[in-house]
Formats: structure tokens, sequence, C-alpha cells
């Protein structure tokens, strides 16, 4: 059945062009701000990459030995920009032929044994060990530098990629890192090794001896472009460049395009999300929504998209979480705030809760009174969403009641959320609004 | 596309006042081959059908993905081998072939593989984590390498974490692959009659159903708007609704009369069946027995707070609770022979600070001040043997005193009492001792 579906889909396709080239379309830009995108045209860092570039090259082709460390805040390219340059090396014959690349991440590679593995794996060394895949992590070590050592200035060189650098650093002893700077540093295989990461402090992590053989050459990546580059590159990320399948809606929508980048309201939207956060991967996140919403009916992005993307992007969880709690769990929070406000920041426990709550219910309105083991449970309730949290560990045996907590949500949060709560009652508003009764 | 409607529309009458976040998931699913966000973060209360709506979606459309609670998964293996196995395939009963994977690298290896070898490498991979703030308590590289799944795996994949808290408190050390964070709304009490109303007796009117249940809210909103909580208890208490109706007492327009009839029931369910001091079982039996004759005492589960100890003991914990809530300095006058009354100053100054001391929780005490009131309190002569200090400690173990950590473990341990007021009161009934009159808070 569900291939019939399929078929039937496809068929129905075929019979509007139009289908088809906003699919073609969609495919490309869904790919394009995925993490998996090939590296589009690099906007900036012409500097950075230039630098980087030649000294990749130069141990591709001359034998000579490097490290260096990339750096940037998350989102800028460091990645993007490796891959690129890598990419265009291998356009020559000669490198393509001789390069070697280990690629390794510190999120995947969580200890030296792990790591060393997956290098022999990746210089495609296991056959040489034969049946016994992998021995103990010292015999594979000196298996490997062994490897590496007996080879001069005219074997292959290889090219290191540590993502996640910082997390390569808190390894045992760094071994790894020592190995391979040490690697570098001496006369033996030609290796580059470029340690990707978005800690400024990442030189600090590394202990003496590891520092002492690390070149201190470092690329930084920050974002530093302006408002209009930033629009450029959005815009550019939405164009098409031209293919010959169904041209007429490319030139369509790279027209389209263009329009919304002279859009006022989309130039707004831009440019709050630029003051919020410059990284383009966030952009990607806009992008991504909006295109996703395209269909037949709707084939071309709208401003209104943009705005209706940047609202579900901005929306504050935790006034989305108030929403939708029970009137009894706000009257608590704002007990709380109001204990908050009294003893200072002072944490506080559910018996001064339960007393100022009792306070006003008796004293001040209208509402039932609830007995303790029920707002004993909505307190419970507030404790497993973590808007409060208990300032001292779980771990001592104190009845629930005393348990010391603080209230982890500011007031303007709180404000907010009575506005927007459906039905809430005049008095509790009252209530949150008067500072000390 | 007319069957794919016709499935948004199936889907929307099985989850009714969910058709934007539907129809925003389904859009950014799009097409089996085409990419979508590498991590989706989903949030919102309980019950908001966050789970069923985003695993209904995918075994409708048939699309690849696996579906795993993290709180099954204790340690990151039982994680990665379940999505593994259930990729694959593999019923979980068959140890035979069931793939080995202990890492976040062999991970990522073998989950190329086998997408490769089921096919599927070309079509988005879908992994649904359930309960996704259980990752927070897994290893550090856990949750920052699924974020960037696609990435690592260069494969199509989508991760989908679903969690009842918002995304800030995720976010440790120096930060993630951020995912693309969406919001499942609570119902508005409309919406959660409209649900309940999806499953309504079918030998009974719908406008009479609908009627309950907005006498069920109106008595349970303001405690309560989980929808499973308040879908339970109308359950529960229709039979009890019903009852005039089907014995002929009241018709099924005569909606005072119903009220008047359910109202104190419904009050009653609040106090004991909504905080499980009863079971639903039990309350179906007392209903009926209701229904028989006279309403039985319901013996709750807090009400049998009464524990059967030794004569000795019952000193010993009231000595404790004596030492934790009343402040030291008070001890003289309240356990010495000679002791003066309470001068005027200080009755006035402790007007402000009344009850304090039930409000701030117990104080750690030293042991020999809990041993000097002991004494003091109790009737006769006791040696210090072994047995009175055997029963401190076992008076630990029942959790009834808490060991408070100090310096000196052995020489002056301190404790602290851990009972309420209600138990250390019923206690010193049953040996004639009057706990009242030597608090500090209420003399």
């Amino acid at each position: 059945m569900k291939s019939s579906r399929r078929k039937s889909k496809t068929t129905k396709e075929t019979d509007s062009g139009e289908t088809t080239s906003l699919q073609n379309v969609q495919d490309e830009l869904r790919l394009r701000f995925s993490q998996n995108a090939l590296s589009p045209a690099l906007h900036g860092y012409e500097k950075e990459r230039r630098q980087l570039f030649d000294l990749i090259k130069r141990t591709a082709s001359t034998g000579e030995s490097n490290s260096v460390l990339v750096i940037g805040p998350r989102g800028s390219g460091k990645t993007m920009t490796l891959n690129s340059i890598y990419n265009e090396l291998i356009e020559d014959d000669n490198i393509r032929e001789n390069l070697l690349q280990v690629k390794l991440n510190g999120l995947l590679q969580t200890d030296d044994k792990i790591a060393l593995k997956e290098i022999t794996r990746q210089l495609q060394l296991e056959n040489t060990l034969g049946d016994k895949v992998f021995g103990s992590f010292a015999e594979t070590l000196q298996f490997l530098l062994d490897a590496l050592k007996c080879g001069s200035q005219s074997s292959k060189p290889i090219l290191f990629i540590l993502e996640e650098f910082d997390m390569f650093a808190h390894h045992k002893n760094q071994t790894l890192l020592y190995n391979l700077f040490d690697i570098a540093q001496s006369d033996q295989a030609p290796i580059c090794v470029v340690g990707v990461t978005c800690r400024l402090d990442v030189i600090e992590l590394l202990e003496k001896r590891v520092k002492s053989r690390f070149s201190h050459r470092q690329v930084y990546f920050l974002n530093n472009y302006n408002f209009e580059n930033y629009c450029d590159i959005c815009m550019s990320y939405l164009r098409i460049e031209s293919k010959p399948v169904g041209s007429d809606f490319i030139k369509e929508w790279n027209k389209q395009v263009e329009k919304l980048s002279k859009d006022g309201t989309v130039r707004d939207v831009l440019q709050q999300q630029f003051n919020f956060n410059k990284d383009i991967r966030a952009l990607h996140h806009i992008l991504m929504y909006v295109v996703c919403h395209l269909n037949e009916t709707h084939s071309f992005p709208t401003p209104s998209d943009f705005v209706e993307a940047m609202k579900v992007t901005m929306t504050d969880s935790k006034s989305a979480m108030l929403h939708g709690i029970s009137i009894l769990e706000l009257c608590l929070i704002i007990a709380m705030k109001h204990l908050t406000d009294i003893y200072d920041g002072e944490p506080f426990n559910f018996e001064m809760v339960y007393s100022e709550y009792a306070k006003f219910a008796q004293k001040r309105s209208s509402m039932q009174m609830y007995e303790k083991a029920v707002v004993l449970k909505a307190f419970e309730h507030l404790l497993a969403l973590e808007l409060v949290k208990s300032t001292d560990g779980s771990g001592t045996r104190i009845q629930k009641e005393y348990r010391l907590m603080s209230l982890l949500i500011h007031p303007s949060q709180i404000t907010d959320a009575l506005q927007k709560y459906p039905q809430c009652p005049t008095e509790v508003k009252q209530w949150a609004s008067t500072s000390v009764i | 596309m007319a069957e794919f409607d016709n499935f948004k529309e199936d889907l929307n009458k099985t989850f009714p006042c969910r058709q934007s976040q539907i129809n925003l998931l389904m859009s950014l699913f799009g097409q089996r081959h085409q990419y979508t966000y590498a991590s989706l973060f989903i949030y919102g209360h309980t019950g908001t059908g966050k789970t069923a709506v985003t695993t209904n979606i995918l075994n409708h459309l048939k699309l690849p993905h696996v579906l795993v609670n993290c709180v099954e998964c204790y340690s990151s293996r039982f994680l990665y081998e379940m999505i593994l196995n259930s990729l694959h395939g593999n019923s979980v009963t068959e140890s035979s072939d069931l793939v080995k994977c202990d890492n976040m690298n062999d991970f990522v290896r073998m989950f190329k593989q086998v997408s490769e070898e089921k096919g599927i490498d070309k079509e988005t991979i879908y992994i649904v984590l359930d309960k996704a703030e259980r990752l927070r308590e897994m290893e550090m590289n856990i949750l920052p390498a699924f974020l960037r799944l696609q990435e690592l795996t260069q494969q199509n994949v989508c991760v989908i974490l679903l969690s009842e808290i918002v995304w800030e408190k995720f976010r440790t050390g120096s930060g993630y692959c951020e995912p693309f964070v969406l919001h499942f709304s609570d119902y508005t009490n409309d919406q959660l009659i409209e649900i309940m109303m999806l499953d309504h007796p079918t030998e009974y009117d719908e406008n009479f159903y609908r009627m309950y249940l907005n006498l069920v809210l109106s008595v349970f909103q303001m405690v309560c708007r989980n929808l499973k909580e308040l879908h339970h208890l109308a359950r529960l208490n229709f039979q009890r609704y019903a009852e005039p109706v089907k014995t002929g007492e009241a018709t099924a327009e005569d909606t005072r009369k119903l009220w008047k009839n359910i109202e104190p029931h419904l009050k009653k369910a609040l106090q004991t069946v909504y905080l499980r001091e009863v079971s639903s079982s039990q309350w179906e039996k007392m209903q009926q027995s209701i229904e028989a004759g006279q309403p039985p005492a319901l013996q709750g589960l807090s009400s049998r707070s009464h524990v059967e100890l030794p004569y000795y003991s019952k000193f010993l914990l009231i000595a404790a609770y004596l030492a934790s809530y009343n402040p030291a300095k008070t001890d003289k006058r309240f356990f010495a022979k000679h002791a003066g009354k309470m001068s005027k100053q200080s009755k006035l100054l402790k007007k402000h600070e009344r009850a304090s001391n039930h409000m701030l929780g117990p104080k750690p005490f030293a042991l020999d001040r809990m041993m000097a009131i002991f004494y003091s309190v109790v009737e006769g002569r006791v040696a210090p043997t072994a047995n009175i200090f055997m029963q401190i400690s076992s008076l630990v173990s029942l959790n009834l005193l808490g060991h408070v950590a100090s310096d000196d473990q052995i020489d002056s341990p301190k404790y602290k009492c851990l009972v309420s007021l209600d138990f250390i009161k019923s206690v010193s009934r049953t040996v004639n001792f009057e706990v009242m009159r030597y608090l500090f808070d209420f003399v």
C-alpha cells in the first residue's frame, strides 16, 4: 500500500513541473541547512583560510610538520573551512595520492585507547597487524609510533584533524596529544596536527611538556561581520545557483529571494536575530523553518514566514511552561516569589511556602483553601519540572517539608505568565503585584 | 496527495487540538529523502501528547525510526545497543546475533553499517529519545554527540528529544550544537473536555457525559491540569454520578440534583484518590459498599502512621524530638528541678518567633543532650546499657532519626529527629507523656 501511495505521488508530481522544481529547491536547501552541508562559498575569513591552506599544503607537498589550533565560537565555520581546504587540496593529483587524512572527534574518541584504534583504522594499518587486530594499548601505541617514526621526509604526509580539541586535553596524561606534538616537533614522518575548538583558553589546559611541543600557532575564527554582511549571507543561502532543470522556476525563486532581501519586515527579523546571536547556525534554523513550510499552494517564502519562524525560536520556554500549570501551583510560585523578596534571596522550605499560601487563601481570597497534602503534591510537581531546586544535595536525609529550596524563575517571567494565563483569578494577580503582606 | 491528507485527518481525529503541532512536525519531516533538522527538542507538560503524536506520525508514514526511553537505559551501553538492535530489527529475546557496542565511536560506525545493511541510508532515520532529561546524568559526551549525529555519521539522521524540562537546563560546558526547540502547549479546559469526550460511555448520552466532565473539571482544575490524572478520576467516579439516573431518583436533565449528589463525593476524591491515599480499586469497592449501606471509614495510607516501638525507644524518640525542636537554652527551664517561670520579657520576645522552630525544621543535636533529656523524661532509673545505644542506632535505620555528618562519628555523634508532630503526639500518648507541655513553640 505504501509503495502504491508513493507511486501515485510521483506520477502526480511529474504532471506539474512546478512541484518537481519546488521539490528540487527544497531538497537542495534542506541539505544546505543540515549539518552535512557541502561547503558553499565562504564568507569572510579569506586571510585565515589562506593561512591554513598554506600550512596544510606545505605539509602535503614539502613534508614539513606543523601544528595549529583553530579557535572560534560554535557555528563560526571552522570545520567547514577545513573541509573546503581539504577538498581543494585533493584536486591536485599529486597530493590526493599522497596525503592521508585522520579525523578525530573528542565526542567520539573519549579516551586515548579508542583514539588509537580509530587512528589505526583510518590509516588502514589493521592489515599490517595481521590476525591479531589490536594488541594492548601500549603495543598499539608502540606500533603506531614505530610506523610513524621509521618514516622520513619522503614518506606520506598525514593530516590529523582533532575536533573538540579541548576534550582531548582532558585525557589522562594527555598521552595522545604529547605523542602527536612530539612527532610534529621531531624529524619523523611529516604530520600536520590541526586542533579545532571553541575554547579560547585551550592553551591553558595543556600540560607543560605538551605545551612546549606545540607551535603556538593559532587561527581565530571570530564572527566579525556587520549587519549588512549578515543580510547578504542570509540571502546567499537562499539563492539557488543556476541549474539546467526547471530553470524558469529557479529564476522566479531567485527573484523572490531578491525581493525578500529588500523587504523591511524580513530585515527587522534579521536585525533582531543578529542582535541576539551572530551565529550562522542559528540563522540556519530560521531558514530551515521557512523552507520546510513551502508547499504547492505556497511555493515562495514570504516575510510572514520569517516572522513566524522568529516567533517559534524566540519563545521563552519557562513562561510557556508556566502557562500550563494549575492555579494552585501558580499560587505557590507567587508565595515563593514573596518569600525570596522578603528574605533577600535566602532559601525557603515547604512549610514557609505553605504558611504564606495559607495566609493568602484564608484572609485575602474567596478561593478554596486546600489541605497540606494536596499542596505538597503541587509543590512536588514544581520540583519535578525543575522550576524549583533544592539547595542542599538530595543526599541529605530530611523530611521533604523541610528541605531548603530556591526559586529558579525571574519575577518578570512570573508577571509575564500571569498576564497570559487563561482565566487567572483577579485576586491572585493582585496578590502577585503586592510586594509584601 | 489525497491519501496523505486523509492520513492527516485521521491523525487530527485521534489527537484533537494538536492540529498545529501535527502540521508543523509533518512539514519539518518532509519527504523521506529530504534532510531535516539534525535534532529537534520537544518539550511540554505531561500528557500533552509529545510521545503519542510524534510516534504516531512516524508509524503511520512508515518512516524508519527508533523509539528509546532513556529511563530504561541506565547505562550508555544499553542506549547504543537498543538503538542499533531495534534499527536492525532484532528482537531482544534472540541473543544470537545481537549487536554489541559500548562506546560512542563504535556506535557511530555501526550505525552506518546497520543502516546500509537495511538499505535505509538514503532516507531520514529518526531516533526518538523519550525522557531526554536523563541523558544529562549519563557521560557528558552523549548528549552533544547525539545533537550532531548527522555530522558525525555523515548520514541523514534526525534525533528527536522529548522532555518535560526546558532546554535551558540541558546546557552545560562549552555548549552544544543547538537543536530546534518546539513547544507542545498545554490544553485549555474546553480542549480537555473535548479529548476526554473521545471515550465517553456509549450507554449514556453525549451531553450527559459532557455535563459530568464539566463538573469534574470545576472541582479539580484548580489543583490539577494533567490530562491523564483527570481522565482517570473522571472514569473512576462516573458510576457514582450516573447512579441516581439508573435508580430513577433523578432524570438525566436534573443537573442540580446530580451536582448535589456528586460534589461531596468528588471533594472527597480530591483528598484520597488523587493523593493515592486509597488505591483506585479500594475506591471502587468503597463505592459499591456505599450503595449497599453505610459508608465505611476509609483507612488511608497516611492514617496508618502508628508504629509499635519498645518502651525505651519511644522515650528516646520523644527525647530526640524535644532536642530537635527546642532551643538548647530552654532545656534548663523544662527539665531542671528548680527552674523559674518564663520572664515576661522573654514571653514577649517569643511572640515574634511563634512556632518558628516547627517551620524551619529539626535542628541537629549532640547525643549527650538527647541522653540528658531522655533521663529526665523517662520514669525510673535506666542504666545506659549497650541495649539503649543499640536502640538509638536501630531508630536511625528505621529512618526515624537521621545521622548528621559531623567531625567525630564515635565520640560525639549528631542526630536529627525525622518524625512529624502528629506522629510524636501519638507515640507520647501511648506512654502517657504530654509532649506539648515540653515544646517551646507551644507553651
